[in-house]
């Protein structure tokens, strides 16, 4: 695998009528290297390839992207993990607005995260220390609070590729399950009834993409059906 | 002049990490118009990569801590340059900021009695080094960084903080009388560039590990806000003091939290050996970071080191079992099994010491205020400056950082500079306009860039930059090496002044801000190395084969590199703090 055969998105809104696709050829020197390198590679062949980056060990979710077909962060992803028949196809996350090259436009993304009053909401004074969760209490937010924000799970969902106005998607539900699980938020209802119109929530169809291609482990999915539990107790 | 558009702001955040978003939420609780400029999405900053925890005496893990302890072993920890008024006021104030961040929803881990979890930590003692280890840093599992900026994050969302999420901040606007009235930045979307007009300009631009070949820093972290006060002649404090965390991962240089030896894991050498226990009897593998650094060159010099090469030592986690492991250290788990292909349940995780925190930075005050001295030596407040975080140097860190100190150095300070600009700006503030003249000085640069035809490569110039750096300024240094250091960093500038921009495209381009960033690392390369030669003495983390003690005669002094005259003078250290006694310089032993 010295020699790698890449092909990558390229357009540069300025001097590109259409996107296309590039053919790089990388010398790997026989190393498993991340696909991030990979990218490193190819901008010393060509400057003027564009793609985020930012912490290159899968914690701040700077680089996802869709690597032979599967949305996944390149920092975190060795070639022998994608790589078929010598062979890497590189794509911007799928159903964004592409600004240039690998880099979408996060916009309606970050909107549906913010949709859903991402902080903790408690409207009791504060005590003068912590206030206290019991450990069990504090383990209900594992599995959920570790979310980077990448958009590999919600721009891998059909759903969201549909109505990604409506829809908020499972990195926002999974966020909104976060609040709604910790014992010290006190907006529980105003949360839920945010969420009981057609789309918001129940466009979830359990096509389960998101579990699939989560970087971090997680498992949106499992949150979406906690909050339509809980939907449906509120309702009963 | 100009057809620059501008936007005006009370107060300009640039930086988006921790302390620029704990500042950022003071200021818009109380509706100043501020706003974060961030290169990158704040999630995106490097305090996300943060994992052990944020150290501070909130009495939890022991009801009876103080947090006079934790300024003891904090004024320790940086070889006694750290200012004592400065790092009384970060452990004074610390509980009260953890408190806030739980408040706001930041979702510590929790002992049993409910109360937020507390694990030991380097350096750390009870009663004035005299009690024994002491366990002081909250934690979020090994996940501390990413909740505490998401919590951050989050929280100014809630208050609407206005955000310039993937803006570049290229230089400092000054006016005629050298007050700092905003700054010149480019919205990387679009390339357009844009005079920011501000009454505060917050430097909250993070480390600059990029400098070093091996690093633990993110590929972020390029100095921008060093380099920016650099180039508008500012002086900067204590640049020779760079920390080399003991355990980056060997090849990778990802960063193994100080938090796996406060669960009970070991440094070994080739032979199995637990070798911390010769070189810091008492503390063993959590002595001072500096102590466990060195102590892990000094194995690999001596033959002890692991691999074929023997040029790395092992870290050692299996003995902790998968639980603790799977509960405290989930994040460690994931990395080693990605960067080292090693499950640490059942192998021990090569690591070496690796570059990791910039003690030095922006001298300032408590308030953040940024300082210049004037012709007599004495400390002038520089108009409109301000800086916060690991750009800044309040110094709380001294020579050498304590683990889990710099989280809460984030947050104290950030919040601390946030309080003050609000009160400054209630009593009115009225600086000159910035002149056409001043404007296209801040400009030149970014105009050099654009208008280059030939030249050598960014990424060529800048990998050579950090071997000189690896290779003349790493744990152990020397004279001759490092004056071998300067010469090539000299001639290297040069070459940066006249590199190559080959792609002048406007939409998203990376290379241009990659170019921007390379003048930044060669300002914070050279204050470094110049700082690092004239500091004649043996201290924390800078360690001199030549000077190998501590001078507290000559050198008991923070030092101050002038950028325009590449002079290296010396500021005092503050002794005086507040309400407790001055720590007197002891001998630093562990």
């Amino acid at each position: 695998m010295s020699n790698l055969q890449v092909s990558v998105y390229r357009y540069n809104p300025e001097t590109d009528s259409a996107p296309y696709m590039q053919e790089f050829q990388v010398d790997t020197k026989g190393r498993d290297l991340m696909v991030l390198d990979v990218l490193h590679l190819m901008k010393e062949q060509d400057s003027g390839l564009a793609y985020r980056r930012s912490c290159r060990e899968g914690v701040c979710g700077s680089d996802g992207m869709n690597m032979n077909g599967k949305n996944g962060l390149a920092c975190i992803t060795p070639l022998s993990d994608v790589v078929k028949g010598g062979k890497l196809t590189l794509r911007p996350l799928p159903g964004l607005p592409v600004i240039r090259d690998m880099v979408v436009d996060m916009g309606m993304f970050y909107k549906q995260y913010e949709r859903i009053q991402p902080y903790l909401q408690n409207e009791t004074p504060a005590p003068a220390i912590e206030r206290l969760q019991s450990p069990e209490d504090r383990d209900k937010l594992d599995g959920l609070y570790e979310c980077i924000l990448c958009a590999c799970c919600s721009t891998s969902c059909p759903s969201f590729w549909w109505n990604p106005d409506k829809f908020v998607g499972p990195a926002g539900l999974l966020q909104s399950y976060r609040f709604l699980a910790d014992s010290r938020d006190t907006a529980t209802r105003e949360r839920l009834s945010e969420l009981e119109d057609p789309f918001s929530l129940f466009r979830c169809r359990g096509i389960m993409n998101c579990v699939a291609v989560c970087p971090k482990g997680l498992n949106p999915t499992r949150a979406i059906g906690k909050i339509r539990e809980m939907l449906l107790a509120d309702a009963t | 002049m100009s057809n620059l558009r501008s936007l005006t702001f009370d107060a300009i955040i640039i930086g988006g990490g921790g302390s620029g978003l704990r500042a950022a939420l003071e200021l818009a609780k109380s509706g100043k118009k501020t706003a974060v400029l961030s290169k990158v999405f704040p999630t995106r900053s490097h305090t996300v990569s943060a994992q052990g925890g944020i150290t501070c005496a909130i009495a939890s893990a022991d009801p009876n801590d103080d947090w006079r302890w934790h300024m003891y072993d904090t004024v320790k920890g940086g070889d006694y340059i750290a200012d004592q008024d400065a790092a009384e006021y970060m452990c004074s104030e610390g509980p009260k900021a953890v408190f806030e961040l739980e408040h706001m929803g930041l979702p510590f881990s929790r002992f049993d009695n409910g109360r937020i979890y507390q694990r030991p930590f380097g350096g750390q003692s009870k009663n004035f080094g005299e009690g024994g280890q002491a366990a002081r840093t909250c934690a979020a599992a090994d996940r501390t960084g990413h909740a505490l900026l998401h919590t951050l994050y989050q929280n100014n969302l809630k208050n609407n903080t206005t955000f310039l999420n993937e803006w570049y901040a290229v230089d400092l606007v000054k006016n005629a009388n050298n007050d700092v009235v905003g700054c010149i930045a480019m919205c990387i979307e679009t390339g357009e560039v844009v005079h920011v007009k501000s009454k505060a300009t917050v430097l909250a631009t993070g480390g600059a590990g990029r400098i070093y070949a091996s690093t633990t820093n993110a590929l972020i972290n390029t100095g921008d806000g060093i380099g920016m006060a650099l180039r508008a002649g500012f002086p900067m404090q204590d640049m020779e003091m760079w920390q080399f965390h003991p355990t980056g991962i060997y090849g990778a240089g990802t960063l193994v939290t100080e938090g796996c030896r406060g669960e009970g894991g070991y440094l070994i050498n080739k032979d199995g050996e637990r070798f911390m226990e010769r070189y810091a009897p008492n503390a063993k593998d959590l002595a001072g970071r500096d102590v466990v650094a060195r102590s892990m060159v000094m194995e690999i010099l001596e033959g002890r080191g692991c691999g074929d090469k023997g040029d790395h030592v092992f870290l050692k986690l299996d003995h902790l079992g998968e639980e603790v492991l799977g509960k405290r250290l989930p994040g460690i788990v994931e990395l080693s099994k990605t960067f080292a292909h090693v499950d640490p349940a059942k192998d021990p995780i090569p690591v070496v010491p690796t570059c990791h925190y910039m003690m030095g930075g922006v001298p300032t005050n408590v308030h953040g205020q940024a300082i210049m001295q004037d012709e007599n030596g004495n400390d002038q407040i520089i108009n409109g400056l301000f800086a916060c975080g690991e750009a800044a140097c309040v110094s709380v860190h001294g020579a050498n950082r304590l683990g889990g100190n710099s989280l809460l150095d984030l947050v104290v300070f950030g919040r601390a500079a946030g309080i003050f600009i609000e009160g400054a700006l209630n009593e009115g503030i009225n600086y000159l306009d910035a002149s056409e003249s001043d404007i296209e000085f801040a400009m030149k640069r970014m105009s050099r860039w654009n208008e280059s035809e030939g030249g050598e490569s960014v990424p060529a110039l800048k990998a050579e930059l950090q071997d000189i750096m690896q290779n003349s300024f790493g744990v152990f240094r020397e004279e001759k090496n490092m004056v071998e250091g300067v010469q090539k960093l000299a001639e290297l500038r040069e070459r940066v002044a006249n590199a190559h921009l080959p792609d002048k495209s406007n939409a998203f381009n990376t290379a241009r801000v990659e170019a921007l960033e390379l003048d930044n690392l060669m300002e914070v390369a050279e204050a470094t190395a110049i700082a690092a030669l004239e500091r004649k003495e043996s201290r924390g983390a800078h360690s001199r084969y030549d000077y190998p003690d501590r001078d507290d005669v000559n050198w008991l002094k923070h030092s101050l590199y002038f950028p325009a005259t590449k002079e290296l003078k010396k500021r005092d250290v503050n002794f005086k703090p507040k309400t407790v006694d001055t720590f007197e310089p002891k001998v630093r032993t562990y």
